[in-house]
Parts: C-alpha cells; sequence; structure tokens
C-alpha cells in the first residue's frame, strides 16, 4: 500500500519533505511522551497501598525548557510552511491559461483555442497552468492529490491558481469542498501528457470557437461595445490594452486590472469607477453566465495581448492565442442607460 | 480502591433527599442538574453514534451501495451536529463541571441555581428541535452549513437545526456565565486563585469561550436562516452576498469551540494524574495559566480553516503562525502531566488507564495539529480524511477519553458506588484499540487523498476504509461496555466510601453521595491544592 500520492507536481516534492520532516517531529515528541509515561508508570508503579510519593513538583528549567524547545521547533515549521506556501501561490507569468467553471457536480474545462473538456482535463508536462475558476452554484474545491493541489471555487468571484505537472500520467480529480448530494461524483481525471501527445491532443477534436472570440460575441451581445467601442466620445473607457495596466479610479485609488477587477466591473461596476467616467454603467450580475464572465474576461485580456504584445497572455508552444477579433462596430441598438 | 461491603447507615443525600420526576425536573440542586446533564448527553452521543456506524457501514465498500447519497449526507450530517452541538460543548461541562464546581470550592451550589436549571431545559429543547429536524425532515449541509449550500441550495431542514443549535447556544453561554461567577464569588474561606483545583481554573477558562464566542455562532445562523426565509444576499454570491465570509463568522465561534471541548478534558486530566500518582502536580502555576492562555489565543486562530479559500496570502501567514502559538500551552500541559507522573506512586485504576490514553492520543493529535497549521501542507490535505483524522484524535482520543476517565474517578462520589474495576479496565484498553485502529488509517487514506464527505470513493481507498470500519466496530463495543456497567452499578455496585481513592480535594472530604447542601458546614481551606505528601491522615484512612 503506498503511503505517500505520485510526486506529479513541480511542488509536489516539496510539501512531502515537509510532510517526512513533520513526521519525524510526530514520531519523536509521540514516541518520547509515551516512553515516559509508560516508564513512569512501571517505575514508580505503586506497590504497597501506604507508598509515598516523593516531593518534586517544581522545576523552572525544565519549564523553560520545555517551553523554548517547542517554540523553536514551530517556528522552524512555520518558516518552512510558509516557504512552501509562497512556492505554490505564487504563479509564474508565462503559464498556460485554462478557464473551469465549476457546478454541481461536474467540472467545465475551456481551453483558449475553445477546446472543452468535461470532467477531464488535459495539460503537458513542464509548462506551468494556470486555472481560473468560477462557480455557478455553490462552493467547490479543485482538488488533485497527485499535484498536492487544492484551490476553493467560491462563486461570486474568480478563483485562481496554477500548477506545473512534471510526470505523464493519469490522476484522480476531486472536489474537495462538500458541494450536495452527488458531491463524491463531481470526480474527473487529469491527463497529464509530454508536450509531443499534448500537441497531437490539441490537434484532435474539432475546438470550438476559441474563448476570445466567443467572448468578443458576447461583448456585441450584452451591448458592451455601445460605451466601450472605443469611438471618440465614448461614454465608457477603452478596453483595448487595459489588462495588467495600473487603472486609476475616481476616488483617487489605483489597482492593476486582473481578471478580478474585470470580472467585477461586469457584475458591480460601481464598486470601482474609472476616473473620468460618469457613474452610469447599470450592473450585469445575473444576466451573464459564468462561462460568459470568463469568455469576456478572456477576450478583454485578449484585446491586450497580441498587438501590443505585453506579454500579458503570453502561451506556451503551439497553443495560438488566437488573432484577436477586432471590435465590432457599434451594430447593437442603443441601450437606455440613464445619465447623471 | 476502597469500598464499603456493608450498606452505610442510611444518610440523606442528594439522590434520596426528594423522590419523583417533578423533584428531578424542577431541581436546582446542581448535582440533581448534572445528572440530568448526564442523560441528556448520553442520550445525544448515542444518536451520533448511531449515525457514525451507519456511516463507516457505507464505506465499506467503494460504492455508494448501502444509503442513497442524501442519506448519507444526513448521516454524516446528523453525526457532527449531535456530537459537536449535543454531546461534546455539553458534555464534560455539563455533567462533571455542574456537579463538581461548587463541591470542589466549598460551595452549597451553583450562583445561580435557578439559571443552571434554565440551562438544562434549553439544551434538552435545542438538541431535541435539532434531531426532530435530521430525522423528520433531514439536513445534508455538514454541521459547518457552509453557504451559499445551506441558505440557497440545500433542501434539508436547515432553519429548524439552526434555531435548534441557537437555542442550546444560550444554554452553553447561561453554564459558562454561572460557572464564571461561581468560581468568583463563592470560594470557601482560604480557597484562593492558587489553591483551587486545576479543574476549576480549566471550566473558568473554558467559561470564557463559551460567554464570549457563543453569540457569535448564535448571530451567525440567525443569519443563516434569515437568508433561508428572506433571501437577505449577507452571504449569496448571486445578490452581492459574501460565502466566505460566513466562514469567517463560523470559525470565529467554532475553532474556540474546539478548546470549549478539550479545555474541559484537559482539566479532568489533571486531576486524575496527580490523584493517581499521589503527588501534588508538576507545575500548577503553568497549567493553570496555560488554561488562560489557550483561551485567549482560540479566538486568534480561526482563519487556519481558510487556507485554500482564496483568504489573502498575508492573512494566511499570520494565522499559521497564531495556530502554532496555540501548540506551546497545549505542549506545556502534556510536559507537565508527564512530569507529574515521575517519582509518583502510581496506581494503574482505570482512571488513569483513560487519562494515560489521553495523553498519548491527545498528543498525537496535537503535532498532526501542527501539520494542518503548516501552509504549505494543509493545501494538500485540507478538506480531507486526514483533517478527519486529526480532530478525532484531539475531540474522541482527547475529550470523550477524558469525559469517561472522569466519569470513572467521580463515579463512587456521584451514585455512592463503585462500578466493575475488571470490566471497567476491559472496556478502557478496547477503546484505546479501537480508536486507533478507526483513526489512524484515515491519516494515511487522506494523505492519499480521499477528500472528507464522500459517499462514494475509489477502490484503492478500500483497505484503509475496511480498517477503520473494523476499529469502529470495536470502538463500538467499548463504549456499550461502560453504559452497561454504569447502569448496573447504580443498583448492584458496592457502596462506595467517601473518598475511595485516597485523594485530596473538598470533594472528597464530603460523604458519598453527598447532601443536597454539599457540606454540613462550610468548609476551609489552609494548604495548598494537591498536597498528597502531608496528607497522611487521608492514606492512612484507604491504608
Amino acid at each position: 500500500m503506498p503511503f505517500l500520492p505520485e510526486e506529479a507536481s513541480s511542488f509536489a516534492r516539496h510539501v512531502d519533505h515537509l510532510y517526512l520532516f513533520l513526521i519525524a517531529i510526530t514520531a519523536f515528541f509521540s514516541v518520547l511522551i509515551g516512553t515516559l509515561v509508560v516508564y513512569f508508570a512501571i517505575r514508580y508503579h505503586r506497590r504497597a497501598p501506604d507508598e509515598v510519593a516523593t516531593e518534586v513538583h517544581e522545576n523552572a528549567v525544565l519549564e523553560i525548557v520545555w517551553t523554548v524547545i517547542p517554540l523553536g521547533l514551530v517556528l522552524i515549521m512555520f518558516y518552512w510552511g510558509t516557504r512552501v506556501y509562497f512556492r505554490i501561490t505564487r504563479p509564474p507569468a508565462n503559464a498556460i491559461e485554462i478557464y473551469v467553471t465549476a457546478k454541481q457536480w461536474m467540472w467545465k474545462i475551456q481551453h483558449t483555442d475553445g477546446h472543452r473538456e468535461m470532467n477531464e482535463l488535459h495539460v503537458p508536462v513542464g509548462m506551468p497552468v494556470r486555472l481560473t475558476m468560477a462557480s455557478e452554484d455553490v462552493i467547490h474545491s479543485f482538488y488533485v492529490p497527485a499535484f498536492r493541489f487544492k484551490r476553493d471555487v467560491v462563486p461570486g468571484r474568480f478563483s485562481a491558481a496554477w500548477f506545473e505537472a512534471v510526470k505523464p500520467g493519469k490522476y484522480h480529480l476531486f472536489c474537495a469542498e462538500y458541494c450536495g448530494t452527488r458531491h463524491s461524483n463531481m470526480i474527473g481525471w487529469v491527463y497529464a501528457m509530454t508536450p509531443a501527445d499534448y500537441q497531437a491532443w490539441l490537434s484532435g477534436g474539432t475546438p470550438g470557437e476559441s474563448l476570445a472570440s466567443a467572448g468578443a460575441k458576447r461583448f456585441v451581445e450584452h451591448a458592451c461595445n455601445t460605451c466601450h467601442g472605443d469611438q471618440p466620445g465614448a461614454r465608457g473607457p477603452s478596453l483595448a490594452g487595459i489588462f495588467g495596466k495600473v487603472i486609476h479610479f475616481s476616488d483617487g485609488s489605483s489597482r492593476i486590472a486582473d481578471e478580478a477587477y474585470i470580472r467585477e466591473s461586469i457584475v458591480n461596476p460601481q464598486a470601482k469607477l474609472v476616473a473620468g467616467y460618469p457613474p452610469i454603467m447599470p450592473t450585469f450580475q445575473g444576466q451573464i453566465s459564468e462561462e460568459g464572465l470568463l469568455q469576456l474576461t478572456a477576450y478583454i485580456k485578449s484585446l491586450s495581448s497580441a498587438p501590443a504584445g505585453t506579454g500579458a497572455a503570453q502561451t506556451g508552444p503551439g497553443l495560438s492565442p488566437g488573432p484577436p477579433t477586432p471590435i465590432p462596430p457599434p451594430s447593437a441598438p442603443e441601450r437606455k442607460t440613464q445619465t447623471p | 480502591m476502597s469500598a464499603t461491603p456493608e450498606r452505610p447507615e442510611r444518610r440523606v443525600n442528594y439522590l434520596n433527599a426528594a423522590y419523583g420526576v417533578r423533584s428531578w425536573l424542577l431541581t436546582t440542586d446542581h448535582k440533581r442538574i448534572a445528572l440530568l446533564y448526564l442523560i441528556g448527553v448520553t442520550f445525544f452521543f448515542a444518536l451520533g453514534g448511531i449515525a457514525a456506524a451507519l456511516i463507516r457501514v457505507e464505506l465499506l465498500t467503494p460504492a455508494g451501495d448501502v444509503f442513497q447519497a442524501e442519506t448519507y449526507n444526513k448521516l454524516f450530517t446528523t453525526h457532527g451536529v449531535m456530537m459537536v452541538f449535543f454531546f461534546m460543548i455539553p458534555g464534560i461541562p455539563g455533567v462533571l463541571g455542574n456537579f463538581l464546581i461548587p463541591l470542589m470550592i466549598g460551595a452549597k451550589d451553583v450562583a445561580f441555581p435557578r439559571l443552571n436549571l434554565l440551562s438544562w431545559y434549553l439544551y434538552i429543547i435545542g438538541a431535541l428541535m435539532a434531531f426532530w429536524a435530521v430525522v423528520h425532515g433531514g439536513v445534508d449541509t455538514g454541521w459547518t452549513f457552509y453557504t451559499p449550500y445551506s441558505t440557497v441550495y440545500s433542501n434539508g431542514w436547515v432553519v429548524v437545526t439552526a434555531v435548534g443549535i441557537f437555542i442550546a447556544g444560550f444554554s452553553s453561554i447561561l453554564t459558562g456565565l454561572n460557572f464564571l461567577v461561581t468560581i468568583h464569588t463563592m470560594r470557601a474561606p482560604g480557597m484562593t486563585w492558587m489553591r483551587m483545583p486545576l479543574f476549576c481554573w480549566g471550566m473558568y477558562a473554558t467559561g470564557i469561550i463559551q460567554i464570549l464566542g457563543t453569540p457569535v455562532i448564535a448571530i451567525t445562523l440567525l443569519l443563516v436562516a434569515a437568508e433561508r426565509l428572506f433571501h437577505l444576499g449577507i452571504f449569496d454570491p448571486a445578490q452581492g452576498g459574501d460565502p466566505v465570509l460566513f466562514q469567517h463568522l463560523f470559525w470565529f465561534y467554532s475553532h474556540p469551540a474546539v478548546y470549549i471541548m478539550i479545555l474541559p478534558a484537559m482539566a479532568v486530566i489533571s486531576e486524575l494524574v496527580t490523584a493517581f500518582s499521589r503527588k501534588p502536580i508538576f507545575g500548577y502555576k503553568f497549567i493553570a495559566a496555560s488554561s488562560v492562555a489557550i483561551a485567549v489565543l482560540s479566538f486568534l486562530v480561526w482563519g487556519h480553516h481558510m487556507f485554500v479559500s482564496g483568504q489573502s496570502v498575508y492573512a494566511g501567514i499570520v494565522f499559521s503562525i497564531l495556530s502554532f502559538m496555540v501548540a506551546i500551552p497545549s505542549a506545556i500541559k502534556v510536559f507537565n502531566w508527564t512530569a507529574t507522573l515521575y517519582k509518583g506512586s502510581v496506581s494503574y485504576q482505570t482512571p488513569l488507564l483513560y487519562a494515560l490514553g489521553f495523553i498519548g492520543l491527545f498528543t498525537f493529535g496535537g503535532l498532526t495539529g501542527l501539520m494542518l497549521a503548516t501552509l504549505g501542507l494543509d493545501i494538500h490535505v485540507h478538506d480531507t480524511y486526514f483533517i478527519v483524522a486529526h480532530f478525532h484524535y484531539i475531540m474522541v482520543g482527547g475529550t470523550i477519553m477524558a469525559y469517561l476517565g472522569g466519569l470513572h474517578f467521580w463515579w463512587p462520589k456521584i451514585s455512592g458506588r463503585i462500578y466493575p474495576e475488571y470490566w471497567s479496565r476491559v472496556s478502557a484498553w478496547v477503546i484505546f484499540v479501537g480508536f486507533n485502529l478507526t483513526f489512524f488509517p484515515q491519516f494515511i487514506v487522506g494523505y492519499l487523498g480521499m477528500p472528507r464527505r464522500y459517499h462514494q470513493y475509489p477502490e484503492e481507498f478500500q483497505v484503509l476504509n475496511v480498517m477503520s470500519t473494523a476499529g469502529a466496530s470495536i470502538l463500538g463495543i467499548g463504549y456499550v461496555i461502560p453504559l452497561v456497567y454504569f447502569i448496573w452499578s447504580m443498583r448492584y455496585g458496592a457502596y462506595a466510601a467517601d473518598n475511595p481513592w485516597g485523594a485530596t480535594g473538598l470533594e472528597w472530604e464530603t460523604p458519598s453521595p453527598p447532601p443536597t447542601e454539599n457540606f454540613p458546614e462550610t468548609p476551609t481551606v489552609s494548604g495548598r491544592p494537591y498536597d498528597y505528601l502531608t496528607a497522611r491522615d487521608r492514606e492512612a484512612a484507604i491504608g
């Protein structure tokens, strides 16, 4: 029976080393306490009913020793654990982007080139993969034990995380956060493939429309282009090239435009107003599905990647980011919006 | 253990002072209320235990073939809700705390006897409501009620269960309040803080958490009920709510609640180890202070339940180091208990067997808790059977071992009878072996990746699950044996002497069972606690 799952991701080895260190500490202290307790119980066993104990009930030095040594050890654990945590939480810049939608009780995967999968995820080994995940209903958790990788998918926000597979194989994908009746059926497989096999997989099948172009369609469908269409005097800021850039807001604050910011600007546009624009955008909360939000996000990201070459959506070899779809002319009917 | 073979002269005590159902249901005697709690927690422990047994039966095979998925989910919810809210939290405080605190500090009763009875009624009403909900309607959210599943998607009787827990929460608050006031104001002359038994220190620390923490779970559950009924949009992201806010509020209480469960257990162990080593406890002040330190730190670690929820990396780091800090006062206690055995006069009576079992299992459970405080490791084992194993080592290996140890230790005082020594030793060993066989394999299957709350699972996890189920069968037998002989002993057990263990403490200076007013006259205390070395007269008494 195996004691550790396969070490199939770049950080699995580091997690296991940490685990073995903690097992050693656990074993040491469990054996120490167990041995002392059993030894004392036998050595000082009451043999005559009136046997009296020896007066030993204080020792300041001992108290200090058994306070300071555990303190030192837990600080080592803390330091080591935090280093591994940083390794797991800091995504590299050049990751392949994959979009995940979780719902009761399935995993829907969208690749940028339009490949879609259900409860299966194909990834190449040796290349970091960044997941942008959304839930359509309750909290789920994307868990691949062989990768020592887990991340909750919380509804109402994008959850981003990354891993890099290092060993080709077929690995369990579990939902780790209890999500209702068929929680234990919300499982699937992750296929880690050699780059060559991965290329073959990508070129097989019929990829649908790329994510970005699906997003471009929605951009028109929801009449986003009416205000964000880049024409002079448009009521909303242009979205070309904003991804990854610092955006300044009317309250004087600023932040980098990432996926979370794009999502928030769609569902809760009044939360952060771009400086110089009036608060006229209506909310799209509840009008666009989570998949739609992911597609729109992918589209807006694509407006920043190809022509300007900012590198924000730099993808692995063979993974065509898809030519940026030119913004269609504002043909959709004018949306009635309140002017201040 | 010394027993008086013949029936002692008939003395009026709290058990025979009055007869009839009314005399029990309207009693304000803390000792009778303790027995009412004993009946309540035993009943709800049995319910939770039956649910656990059914869970283990389902998990014998990888396929979900015994129960429907929905039934299975209701079973683990029932197990969690019953065990946590209606056994663990009221258990040791309700039974042993109620019985012992006034006796230990030389008081006639708790500070607010009628409030004490109200606490029991609130507990019973809340527990029966939740019982009705889980049996009649069923609840499938897990005892953690995570949103938005619990507020929007679940079809179970979430609101009734939440209201039941809400009501029982007031029982916990009132009990904590009663104990704090009792300990502050009703200590006998000479019973200074530093002469107080460590059991009272532990219950004092527990009371602080009960009073400060429980209102938070109360309001959280009300918000869940309100969102379910009126669609308020507090936790539901579709209405702009934040599901993770629920987790913050829930764990702000429910992590300290873990210490409501374990601090009283530690308090019991401090008494048992010193009594059966017949030696003053090692490091009295350090054990007392560590209880208070744990109570304070317990409020600062809740975020370690959310390391994979998307909480900020820096918040994760802060919660990680604070969680590690809780290990220090816990370690201090373990080392001091161990040192108490050193050069003691150790007698292997059943309560000591439970205490030694506690020390081993709590140490192991605590050390595996350090693995969960370790950020890089928790990401992998979070929400797997590793967690399940860890908290059962603390809750079952820790709290239940201590509860049973304490029940055996004070049973002669509570019932006036002696339980069968042979069977009690057998059950202690059966429980220890059954427990480890049940939960140790879960550490391994958890690290291998088996998520918790799974109705069916991949085949490669079956061997470890079969071991676990086998262990649970043994553990179940281990729990039935004491239930049988405790009931048996109430009628057929030998009569107990006033101080059958030769232990120190005011509770042993009054008859077994004690009279309603506890002490014929108010005792005075002149020496340090656990003074086994100068109390020769007591030793002579048992010689």
